[in-house]
C-alpha cells in the first residue's frame, strides 16, 4: 500500500521544485543584466556602469528572496518568484535607460534656474523601492511560514485572515477613502489617489485592493451557498433570490460612488470586475456575471447621461477619437471639439492676451500675480473662454506613436525615444516598452503576465481550502484585470485610466503591494502543493482519497 | 559599435526574453503532461474518461441511483440525473431528512468529470464517507455508505 502511495506521489506534479525555480531565476537575473547591458551598449559602446549598481543588486535581493522561499515554502510554485523578478528588472532597465536620457535636461534645466519637473524617471528611487518590496517579501514569507503548531508567535497564514474579515474590509475602505481627507489626502497629477505619509507619497489603493479581495473572499465563503444553490430557474439561467442580490448592489452603489467622487472609470471596473469575478468563482454561476456585467452597462450610462459628469464623457470620446485634442481641444456644449493647440490662432490669441496681463501685473509690481497668469495654459484659457471643457489626448497619441515606431521588432533598447511621451516611465512604460522590444518584446510581458495570472489560479484550483481558493482565485483574477485596464488604456482599446502597471511602473506602493501579493500566493501554493499529511490507519480507500 | 552589431544585439534580447517564457512553460509543462520519471513510474497511462459521454466499459461504473439506507426515509431512491443533491433539514434541499442530528444545509453531492462528489457544507455533526469525515470535497465510489446524522445513504448502479 506505501508502494503505491509512493506512485501517486510521483505521478503528481505537486512536489518540490525548487532546482527549477532557482534556474529560472537565474535565467531572469541573465534577462535583467542583457536589459542593462543593451543599454549601455547602444548608447555608449561599453557596459554600463549601472549594470553594477543596479543589475547586481537586484540579483543580490532575488537570490536572498529565493533561499527565503526555499526554506520556509518548500512546495512552492516555481514559477512565481521568477516571473516576477523577470518583470521587475525589465521595468528597472527602462526606467534606468528612461533616466539616463532625461537626466541631462534636468540638470540644465536646474542649471538654468527653471523650474524641475518633479515626476521624472528615477532609477535610484525605483532601486530603492524594489528593495523594500523584496523585502516586503521574504518578511511576509517568513511571517506566513509553515509551522506545525497553530500558535506559533506570528504564525499569520492567509487563512488566518478569514477571522479579521470584517476588520480587514473595514480597513480596506479606510485606506480608499483616506486620499479625500483634507490634510492627509495629497493629489498628484490631476488624480486624487494619494496620502502624504513621513514625507512619503503613497498610493493606498493599492493595498485596499489586496484587503478587498480578503474581504470579498472572507464574506463570499459564508454566503455561496445560499447564491448558488437558492433561486428560480428561467430557462438556461437560474436567477437569485432578490435578498441574494443585496451585495452585488452595495457593491456597485459603491463603485458608481468611485466614478462620481474620483472620476475614475479604471479604478470602478477594478473593483466591480473583482467582486464578480469572486462571486463567479464562488458560485460558479454565469448568472451572476451576466447581472454584474449588466449593472456595469447602466451604471457607465447613467454616468454619460448626467450633465456633470463631462469628465467621463471627454474620456470616452478622446478614446473613440483623439485627433483634434492633440496638444489641446476643448469638448463644446453642441458636442463638437475645438482644437487649441499652439498652431492654432486662438491659442496664439489667447497666449498674446495672457502675456499682455502678465505684464500689467509686473508693471503694477505684483510678481506673484504675474507668475500665476504665466503658468495659466493658453489652451485651457483659450477653452474656458469659448465654455468647453479642456482636455489634452498627446500623451495618449504618443504612446500610441511611439508604438508605432517599434513595430514588430522594436528600436532596441536604448536606441529609440521612449521619453518623448509624458509619463513614460510610470502610466505609459508599456508603451515604451513597446517603442524599444517592439510587438515580440510585448508579447513576452503579456506572457510573463498571463503566466503569473495562471499559476496564481492553478493554487485556487490546487487549494483545499474554500476560502483559499476563493482568495487565490481574486488575487490572480485582480492583477489581471489592472494590466488590462491599463495596458487597454495605453493601446487604446479601452478609455485611458491612470493605474500602474504591475511590477514595471515606477511607483513605491505598487512594487509594495505586488510583492505582498507575491508572497501570498507562494505561501498559498505551498500549501496547495504539499503531500497530505499520512493518514493514520492504513486503509488504501482512504489513503488514495488522502493524497490527491 | 555599428548598426548592424546593435540589431544583433537588439534580436538576441529579443531570443532571450523568448526563452525566457518558454523555459517557464517548460517548468508548468508538467502539470499538463506529467514529468518523463513520473511517467515510467506510473503503470500503463489510462485515457481518463471524458465527461460528457464515457465509454461503454466505463459507463457501467458510473452510479445511478442514490438510496437512502438507514434513518426515517430508508428506502427513498433518487435518480441520478447529474443535477446536483442538497442535503439537509432545510425544506428547499433535493433530499429532506427530519433528523435532529442533521443541519439544516448539511451536505451536497454533484457529478465532475464522471464522478460523484461529496462535499460538507459546514454542517455541526459532520458527514462521513465510509468512516471517513469529509472535511473536503471527496469522490464517492459506489455502495460506500454516506452518513449524515441518523440517515445513511449510498450510490448504487
Amino acid at each position: 500500500m506505501n508502494q503505491l502511495g509512493e506512485q501517486i506521489r510521483r505521478q503528481l506534479p505537486y512536489q518540490r521544485r525548487n532546482a527549477a525555480s532557482l534556474a529560472l531565476l537565474i535565467f531572469a537575473m541573465v534577462l535583467t543584466l542583457s536589459a542593462f547591458a543593451e543599454v549601455g551598449l547602444a548608447r555608449d559602446g561599453q557596459i554600463p556602469a549601472g549594470l553594477f549598481g543596479y543589475g547586481g543588486g537586484l540579483v543580490v535581493l532575488a537570490l536572498a528572496a529565493y533561499f527565503v522561499q526555499a526554506k520556509f515554502a518548500p512546495y512552492a510554485d516555481p514559477l512565481l518568484l521568477p516571473l516576477a523578478v523577470a518583470l521587475n528588472g525589465l521595468g528597472l532597465a527602462m526606467i534606468y535607460r528612461l533616466d539616463l536620457d532625461t537626466q541631462p535636461n534636468r540638470r540644465a534645466a536646474a542649471a538654468a534656474g527653471q523650474q524641475v519637473l518633479k515626476d521624472a524617471a528615477d532609477a535610484p528611487s525605483q532601486l530603492m523601492w524594489t528593495f523594500v518590496g523584496i523585502a516586503l517579501f521574504v518578511a511576509a514569507v517568513l511571517i506566513m511560514r509553515d509551522t506545525n503548531r497553530t500558535d506559533a508567535p506570528l504564525s499569520f497564514t492567509p487563512k488566518t485572515a478569514q477571522r479579521y474579515t470584517y476588520m480587514i474590509g473595514l480597513g480596506a475602505i479606510i485606506l480608499l477613502l483616506l486620499p479625500i481627507v483634507p490634510g492627509v489626502g495629497a493629489e498628484i497629477n490631476g488624480a486624487r489617489v494619494w496620502i502624504n505619509v513621513a514625507g512619503f507619497s503613497v498610493q493606498p489603493g493599492e493595498f485596499a485592493k489586496l484587503m478587498l479581495v480578503v474581504f470579498f473572499a472572507g464574506y463570499l465563503v459564508n454566503k455561496r451557498q445560499a447564491m448558488s444553490l437558492i433561486g428560480k430557474k428561467i430557462g438556461p439561467l437560474s436567477l437569485p433570490r432578490a435578498r441574494d442580490l443585496g451585495p452585488i448592489m452595495v457593491i456597485w452603489l459603491f463603485c458608481l460612488g468611485v466614478l462620481f467622487m474620483q472620476k475614475d472609470l479604471g479604478t470602478a471596473l477594478l473593483y466591480f470586475g473583482l467582486f464578480v469575478s469572486m462571486l463567479y468563482i464562488a458560485t460558479q454561476r454565469v448568472s451572476w456575471v451576466l447581472i454584474g456585467v449588466g449593472l456595469l452597462a447602466v451604471g457607465v450610462f447613467i454616468a454619460t447621461l448626467l450633465p456633470f459628469m463631462g469628465h467621463v464623457n471627454q474620456r470616452i470620446d478622446i478614446w473613440q477619437n483623439p485627433k483634434p485634442y492633440f496638444d489641446g481641444g476643448c469638448l463644446l456644449e453642441n458636442g463638437k471639439v475645438e482644437p487649441v493647440n499652439p498652431d492654432t490662432d486662438i491659442y496664439k490669441q489667447y497666449d498674446e492676451e495672457l502675456e499682455r496681463k502678465a505684464a500689467e501685473y509686473e508693471r503694477a509690481g505684483d510678481t506673484g500675480k504675474a507668475e500665476q497668469t504665466r503658468l495659466i495654459g493658453p489652451g485651457w484659457y483659450a477653452c474656458s473662454k469659448l465654455g468647453g471643457e479642456y482636455s489634452d489626448s498627446a500623451q495618449l497619441m504618443k504612446g500610441l506613436f511611439a508604438l508605432g515606431e517599434g513595430g514588430v521588432l522594436g528600436t532596441g533598447l536604448g536606441q529609440g525615444e521612449p521619453w518623448r511621451t509624458p509619463l513614460s516611465f510610470s502610466d505609459f512604460i508599456f508603451d515604451s516598452l513597446g517603442e524599444e522590444l517592439g510587438l515580440t518584446g510585448l508579447m513576452v510581458v503579456l506572457l510573463i503576465y498571463a503566466l503569473i495570472v495562471q499559476r496564481g489560479m492553478k493554487t485556487g484550483v490546487a487549494a483545499r481550502d474554500p476560502f483559499l481558493k476563493l482568495f487565490a482565485g481574486g488575487v490572480s483574477f485582480v492583477l489581471a484585470l489592472q494590466v488590462f485596464v491599463i495596458v487597454g488604456g495605453v493601446t487604446r482599446l479601452i478609455p485611458l485610466t491612470g493605474l500602474t502597471t504591475p511590477f514595471l511602473s515606477q511607483g513605491g506602493s505598487s512594487l509594495m503591494a505586488n510583492w505582498i501579493l507575491i508572497a501570498i500566493l507562494v505561501r498559498m501554493s505551498h500549501d496547495a502543493r504539499k503531500p497530505a499529511p499520512q493518514a493514520i490507519q492504513d486503509e488504501g480507500m482512504t489513503q488514495i482519497v488522502s493524497t490527491r | 559599435m555599428s548598426e548592424f552589431t546593435l540589431t544583433l544585439i537588439k534580436l538576441a534580447f529579443l531570443a532571450v526574453l523568448w526563452l525566457f517564457v518558454i523555459a517557464a512553460v517548460g517548468v508548468i509543462r508538467a502539470d499538463l503532461f506529467g514529468s518523463k520519471a513520473a511517467a515510467r513510474a506510473a503503470q500503463p497511462p489510462q485515457r481518463a474518461a471524458r465527461p460528457s459521454r464515457p465509454p461503454r466499459a466505463q459507463r457501467s461504473n458510473v452510479p445511478t441511483k442514490l438510496v437512502v439506507v438507514q434513518g426515517e426515509r430508508a428506502g427513498t431512491v433518487i435518480d441520478l440525473t447529474g443535477a446536483p443533491i442538497s442535503i439537509g433539514r432545510a425544506n428547499d434541499s433535493t433530499l429532506v431528512v427530519t433528523d435532529d442530528y442533521a443541519s439544516g444545509r448539511h451536505a451536497r453531492l454533484y457529478a465532475q468529470d464522471g464522478q460523484w462528489i461529496v462535499e460538507d457544507l459546514g454542517s455541526t455533526n459532520g458527514t462521513y464517507l465510509g468512516r471517513t469525515r469529509v472535511s473536503r470535497p471527496m469522490p464517492v465510489p459506489p455502495g460506500v455508505p454516506i452518513r449524515i446524522g441518523k440517515t445513511v445513504i449510498e450510490l448504487r448502479k
